[in-house]
């Protein structure tokens, strides 16, 4: 019989503490504190829409770090027969008008 | 209040609802008034305003802050004296107007007269992240975050922290403003036994420094109850204590953080007990 049993029996807590961590971390890499990577990617994908058409869903931003160098990767697919101002392509214009998210 | 000051402005603020925003508003600006400081507290919740009622000024508010933008009152009309302290004041929210009436241009230019005019500015802030969220903290030079040891507490926390280095009139000039946690409901019993966040896991995941913990105590209700700031209702209470050494910090007093315990407490503790 765990006669102590009552003094383990509460110990919520780091679970808590351990969910949070990880639900942070998460968080702060697809927020970040800043949310400047968010930022930029909807700079970068802005200019690049007013030129070509971009499935905006498929653009993945990785930053990775080589040394002392940040390495900035942006990997998209791109329309190229499909010009945003082009009335035949009015559903692209969408993109180029989308605003940041925040 | 003739000569011209250059007051620090102060947001509390905290992304989650009910932690405790308005009373340590109120609870701050009591015990920087007791210091000798002049501060104004600032309203910043259109529409649920709850500011006046914690500085038991509800019977007083004739113009607020909305008035004050929109060139319907000046400062000195909207601002309420408190009745216990010669040098604190409130400036309240309207109760009324659609939240859209507080302006960013309008918000600047109260906080500009309120800067020259006080030591210290404590603006309260609604819960959440929205347009009031961001206009409180626009102009802040300090930023306290309230949190609850309670992961969603600390999570909204942690949203907090990365507006307040996005969207302030400080991130945008390079600067930073300086954040300090406050944590509030804290219960020494309850984090002893391991059923509640310890005070090092809040402040670990959020890596800001800490400013106080404020003990969940009954003396809080009962200063809401009775329209004083905790400090002033019941100096002698724990809650009281912890709010005015979290004010001396905020002065730059280098005061020691330690847990809130009465020697009642322990003294129940020891036996396992829930003291009250």
């Amino acid at each position: 019989m765990k006669m102590f049993g009552f003094l383990g029996r509460k110990k919520s807590a780091p679970v808590a503490r351990e969910r949070l961590q990880v639900m942070l971390a998460h968080e702060r890499a697809s927020l970040g504190r800043s949310q400047l990577v968010a930022r930029m990617r909807d700079d970068i994908v802005a200019v690049i829409a007013s030129h070509v058409g971009v499935e905006r869903n498929e653009v993945r931003v990785k930053v990775n770090r080589r040394d002392s160098m940040f390495v900035l990767k942006i990997d998209m697919d791109i329309t190229p027969d499909i010009i945003p101002n082009d009335p035949r392509s009015s559903p692209q214009k969408a993109i180029s008008a989308q605003s940041t998210p925040h | 209040m003739s000569e011209k000051k250059n007051a620090k402005i102060v947001v509390v603020t905290s992304g989650k609802g009910g932690v405790g925003k308005t009373t340590s508003t109120a609870a701050l600006g009591a015990a920087l008034a007791q210091e000798g400081q002049s501060v104004a507290v600032v309203d910043f919740d259109i529409g649920l305003r709850n500011l006046d009622l914690m500085m038991g000024a509800e019977r007083r508010v004739i113009f607020d802050l909305i008035n004050v933008i929109q060139g319907n009152a000046n400062l000195s009309q909207a601002l309420i004296k408190d009745k216990r302290l010669e040098n604190l004041y409130l400036l309240p929210a309207s109760q009324t107007r659609d939240k859209n009436a507080l302006t960013e241009k309008g918000v600047l230019q109260v906080m500009e007269q309120l800067r020259s005019r006080f030591d210290w500015v404590i603006c309260d802030s609604p819960a959440g992240i929205e347009r009031g969220a961001v206009l409180a903290m626009k102009h802040a030079d300090i930023a306290v975050i309230i949190a609850n040891p309670e992961i969603s507490s600390v999570r909204d926390s942690d949203r907090i922290i990365g507006l307040l280095d996005a969207k302030t009139e400080r991130a945008k000039k390079g600067q930073e403003v300086e954040k300090h946690l406050l944590i509030t409901r804290y219960d020494t019993v309850r984090a002893g036994t391991g059923e509640m966040l310890a005070i090092d896991d809040v402040s670990e995941v959020l890596s800001i420094p800490l400013l106080g913990i404020i003990p969940e105590s009954r003396e809080v209700l009962s200063a809401s109850n009775l329209g004083v700031p905790v400090p002033v209702s019941n100096p002698a209470c724990l809650p009281a204590k912890a709010y005015v050494q979290a004010a001396r910090r905020l002065c730059g007093e280098d005061i020691e953080v330690t847990l809130p315990v009465s020697k009642k407490k322990l003294f129940a503790n020891w036996f396992g007990g829930r003291a009250a």
